[in-house]
C-alpha cells in the first residue's frame, strides 16, 4: 500500500507556538487512522497542517506524494476536510449542494449518483432543503460532496459531534463505505471506544508529540 | 482532483447564488419592499413634484445604495451560515473566481433592483425618458451595478467574519461607493432632462462609472482571495 501522509520530524507553528512538535507518523492508503488525545493536544492542527493549511516550520512532510513545504496549493484540492461545520448551503437541496461542488470540479451526473448512492442519500431525500435535514443527514450531504470532489485523503475533525445514536452509527457506515470506495481517512475524536472500533489504526497526540496509541 | 479553473468556478458560484435567490426570494419579499418604501418616504418628505422630479436621480440611487447594504450581508450570510466560503478556502479552489462569481450574482439582483426602482419614480415623480436617455440610462445601471458588485463583494467578504458586521459594513462601504453615487445621479439627471440637463451630458459620468467598475474588478480579484485567507 502506497503511503497517503508521512511526516518526518515535523515541526507545526501556530501562533508563535509549537503546536506538533516534532512528529513522525505515516498513514498508508486505504487507512482508518484515530487522532486520539486531549483538548489543545494539537490533533486538529495536525488536520490543518495535512490539508495544507498551515506551514511546516521544519522537518519533512508529504501528503499524497506533494511536499507540504513548497506546494501546499496542489494538497488542498486534493484532500477534503470536515470541522465541525458541514460548508453547505442551507437554501439548497441536498442535490444542488452535490451539484455546486460537482459543477466547481467539472464532475458528472453520474457521479453526483455515485456520491449520494455511497453516503446512502435517497431520491426522496436529494430535493429536500439542507436545512430540513437532520445533523447526520448533513454530515452524509457534507460527505458526498468530498466524493464528488475526488478527495483522495479525507481529513475529519470530530465527524461524530452534535450526531445521535443513530446518526453516529451512519457515519461509521459511511466512512467505511468511503474506505472501501478508496478513500484515506484520518478523523480525530474524543469518543474513543466508538472511534476504535472504527479506526484501522490509533495515534495519541499528546502536547504536540505524536504516538502509536 | 485537479485544480478547477477560474471559468468554471465562475459559472458555478453564479449559478448557485441566483439559485440561492429564486429559493429564498429575499430581494422580491425583503429588499424590492424596502426600496420601494423609501421612495414613497421621498415623495411624502419632499411633498412637490417639480422637487422630486428634479431629485429623482439621486433618490433612485440613495434607494439603491441602502437596498445594497441588504443584498451584500445576505450574498455573505449563506455563506458564512454553515462555513460554505471556509469549505471553498480549504478546497483550495480559485477565490478570483468566487469574487466574480459572486459580484455578477450581485450586479444581477442590483440591475432587477435598479429597474424596479426607476419604473417606481416615473410613476411616482412623473419623470420622463426619451430614448437616448433609455440607452444613457441602462449604460449607466449596466455600469453602477457592475461596479457596486465588485466593491459590495469585496468589502462583504472583508467584513462576512467581524464582529459588528451589520454596521461595519456601511461604514466601510458608503464612503468607497461615493463616486458611484455621483456619477449615477449626475448620468441618471441627464437621462431624466431634470433641470433642463442635455442627455449627452451624462456619458462622461458614465465613463467614471465604467473606471470604477474595473478597477475594483481588477483590485477586487486580486485582493479578495488574500483578505479571506486572513
Amino acid at each position: 500500500m502506497s503511503e497517503v501522509i508521512s511526516f518526518v520530524d515535523t515541526v507545526i507553528v501556530y501562533d508563535n507556538f509549537p503546536a506538533v512538535a516534532g512528529a513522525t507518523f505515516s498513514v498508508a492508503s486505504g487507512e482508518i487512522v484515530l487522532l486520539q488525545g486531549p483538548n489543545g493536544a494539537g490533533k486538529t492542527t495536525l488536520l490543518r497542517a495535512c490539508a495544507g493549511l498551515l506551514p511546516i516550520a521544519r522537518g519533512k512532510a508529504t501528503v499524497l506524494g506533494v511536499d507540504l513545504k513548497s506546494d501546499r496549493a496542489t494538497v488542498r484540492s486534493q484532500v477534503g476536510m470536515l470541522g465541525h461545520s458541514n460548508g453547505l448551503y442551507q437554501d439548497l437541496t441536498v442535490a444542488e449542494n452535490i451539484g455546486f461542488w460537482s459543477r466547481l470540479v467539472g464532475a458528472g451526473n453520474d457521479d453526483i449518483a455515485q456520491a449520494m448512492r455511497l453516503m446512502g442519500l435517497s431520491e426522496r431525500l436529494s430535493e429536500v432543503k439542507v436545512s430540513n435535514l437532520s445533523a447526520g443527514q448533513r454530515r452524509r450531504c457534507a460527505l458526498a460532496t468530498l466524493i464528488v470532489r475526488r478527495a483522495r485523503l479525507w481529513l475529519l475533525d470530530e465527524p461524530h459531534a452534535g450526531l445521535d445514536a443513530d446518526g453516529r452509527d451512519e457515519l461509521d457506515k459511511t466512512l467505511r463505505s468511503a474506505r472501501d470506495a478508496g478513500a484515506t481517512v484520518v478523523f480525530a475524536s474524543h469518543e474513543i471506544e466508538r472511534a476504535k472500533a472504527l479506526a484501522t489504526r490509533s495515534f495519541k497526540v499528546e502536547g504536540g508529540v505524536v504516538g502509536e496509541a | 482532483m485537479s485544480r478547477p479553473n477560474k471559468g468554471k468556478v465562475f459559472s458555478a458560484v453564479l449559478i448557485k447564488d441566483l439559485r440561492i435567490e429564486l429559493r429564498s426570494r429575499v430581494l422580491t419579499n425583503q429588499v424590492l419592499p424596502f426600496a420601494g418604501l423609501v421612495m414613497i418616504m421621498f415623495a411624502f418628505a419632499l411633498d412637490n413634484d417639480d422637487v422630486l422630479q428634479r431629485v429623482a436621480g439621486g433618490l433612485i440611487w440613495l434607494a439603491t445604495l441602502f437596498s445594497s447594504l441588504i443584498i451584500i450581508q445576505r450574498s455573505f450570510a449563506v455563506e458564512s451560515a454553515d462555513h460554505a466560503l471556509d469549505s471553498l478556502r480549504v478546497a483550495g479552489i480559485d477565490l478570483a473566481g468566487v469574487f466574480f462569481g459572486k459580484a455578477i450574482a450581485l450586479a444581477i439582483k442590483l440591475i432587477v433592483l435598479d429597474f424596479v426602482l426607476i419604473v417606481t419614480a416615473m410613476l411616482l415623480y412623473r419623470v420622463d425618458l426619451t430614448g437616448p436617455g433609455l440607452v444613457l440610462l441602462v449604460t449607466c445601471v449596466l455600469c453602477s451595478a457592475t461596479g457596486l458588485g465588485f466593491v459590495g463583494t469585496l468589502y462583504g467578504g472583508l467584513t462576512a467574519g467581524a464582529k459588528g458586521r451589520e454596521t461595519l459594513l456601511p461604514l466601510l462601504l458608503l464612503p468607497v461607493v461615493a463616486p458611484v453615487l455621483i456619477a449615477a445621479t449626475r448620468a441618471t439627471e441627464a437621462a431624466f432632462a431634470s433641470g433642463g440637463a442635455q442627455t449627452s451630458e451624462g456619458w462622461a459620468w458614465v465613463g467614471l462609472l465604467a473606471i470604477f467598475a474595473a478597477v475594483f474588478g481588477v483590485g477586487g480579484s486580486l485582493a479578495f482571495g488574500p483578505l479571506i485567507d486572513e
